[in-house]
């Protein structure tokens, strides 16, 4: 809760649960595929375009741009509605792809290579539990500050840097193989707090 | 399709981050595309980036951002349902042609219809313009039955997919679809163990090291 713009919406008002807060989000942007209502998609807007912009910039990029292609993302995020599949993944993941395929675009020059194009995930299993990505997705939230410091550490560098594993190994002077076990053991350690309900 | 081997968790999570490089994630993306277990797992790792973009601080929006975007939505028509469709079928005709569909982005085509280029008899390759800042690459090789790859290790990771054939190195056997993840660990000899040409498409992040004199010397041909 203590990151979302202060008064931006009524959930400051009635206090949730994160957990809660990220299906919501799944609901409202599902909703918004099917009914291509704009108040939900200024719902959305208001609480991730802050977010998209944060990342982007985080990601190296000046502020104008960052700014412009927040809108761009945003734009798809209503463009793009009706392939969310909320069973598929929370919408802050959804949304995630989106602007981290758009700025991975703009920054090379170069398409990032996607698995499933458009169809977004079309071909993953479908007999998965509907729910366990948003819980996933809420779950992780809360656990990615519990890992060890040099384990969150490449975690961060490698999502909101965008830094390769040799590129985090020069940055922190250690050898490839180290980054890439810390990075084994921070996913490994993630899946088991989710799978213990952190 | 029986898939073996698959991608290490640090190159998943790479690949989800955005942070992998471009030669490495077209052939991530690719065995992605065969691979339904690595899928699974790659929402995963996407999902990690979710909650990281929900956990952000929200950055200061221009003052009139929302207007702009909301003029944004109604200069752009909704989507209508034939693209997806369209897309479906370039895949299935990629299908037909044992191509990854995210290889469909860089050939025209099949793998039969590449001009490949000769760099010792029986070894072919086809370079993909898609380079990474420190020097690697990504290509398709053509080995034929009972051919090796020169003996190398590498100082950055290295993918490499079967898309046709097989062969077998110190690791283990690889047939279509299996990928091997290797970093600067491993020095491996790959032998073609198929009656027909083996195809796979390699990427690496930086060059290769030849641990031979020969490699050494066919180095700068080979461009790795």
């Amino acid at each position: 809760m203590e990151n979302k713009p202060p008064g931006d919406d009524v959930e400051n008002i009635v206090p949730l649960a994160q957990q809660n807060t990220s299906q919501d989000w799944s609901d409202v942007l599902a909703e918004l595929a099917e009914t291509k209502d704009k108040t939900l998609f200024v719902e959305l807007f208001k609480h991730f375009a802050p977010k998209v912009k944060a990342y982007i910039i985080r990601l190296g990029l000046i502020e104008s741009s960052a700014e412009e292609l927040m809108q761009e993302t945003m734009a798809a995020v209503w463009r793009k509605s009706h392939l969310y599949n909320r069973s598929k993944a929370a919408a802050s993941t959804w949304i995630f792809t989106l602007a981290r395929n758009l700025s991975i675009d703009l920054m090379r020059k170069q398409k990032y290579p996607e698995y499933s194009l458009d169809e977004w995930h079309e071909e993953a299993d479908d007999n998965d539990d509907p729910c366990v990505d948003h819980v996933l997705s809420s779950r992780m939230g809360l656990s990615v500050n519990k890992l060890p410091e040099e384990q969150a550490q490449v975690i961060y560098m490698s999502f909101y840097e965008g830094r390769s594993h040799s590129d985090i190994a020069n940055r922190l002077g250690i050898p490839l193989g180290s980054v890439k076990s810390r990075i084994r053991l921070a996913s490994d350690k993630l899946r088991s707090m989710w799978r213990d309900g952190v | 399709m029986n898939i073996k081997h698959h991608l290490d968790e640090a190159s998943l999570l790479s690949y989800a981050a955005g942070s992998m490089s471009q030669s490495m994630a077209l052939v991530a993306a690719c065995h992605l595309s065969m691979c339904p277990q690595c899928q699974e797992r790659a929402q995963k790792s996407e999902a990690i980036g979710g909650v990281l973009l929900d956990s952000l601080a929200p950055a200061a929006l221009n003052e009139n951002s929302l207007d702009q975007v909301m003029a944004m939505l109604d200069y752009e028509p909704s989507v209508d349902i034939a693209v997806p469709k369209r897309i479906s079928s370039k895949r299935a005709g990629a299908d037909q042609t044992d191509l990854p569909f995210p290889l469909g982005e860089y050939i025209d085509g099949s793998l039969d219809s590449i001009a490949w280029k000769r760099i010792v008899p029986g070894v072919y390759c086809y370079d993909l313009p898609c380079k990474s800042e420190r020097g690697g690459v990504s290509r398709l090789l053509r080995i034929a039955p009972g051919k090796s790859m020169l003996p190398h290790s590498h100082d950055g990771n290295e993918l490499t997919l079967i898309l046709r054939g097989s062969f077998s190195d110190e690791i283990g056997r690889f047939t279509v679809g299996d990928i091997a993840d290797l970093d600067s660990e491993i020095e491996h000899q790959p032998l073609v163990d198929s009656d027909e040409d083996c195809i796979c498409l390699i990427a690496t992040d930086a060059p290769l090291r030849f641990s031979t004199l020969l490699g050494k010397i066919v180095q700068p041909m080979t461009g790795f």
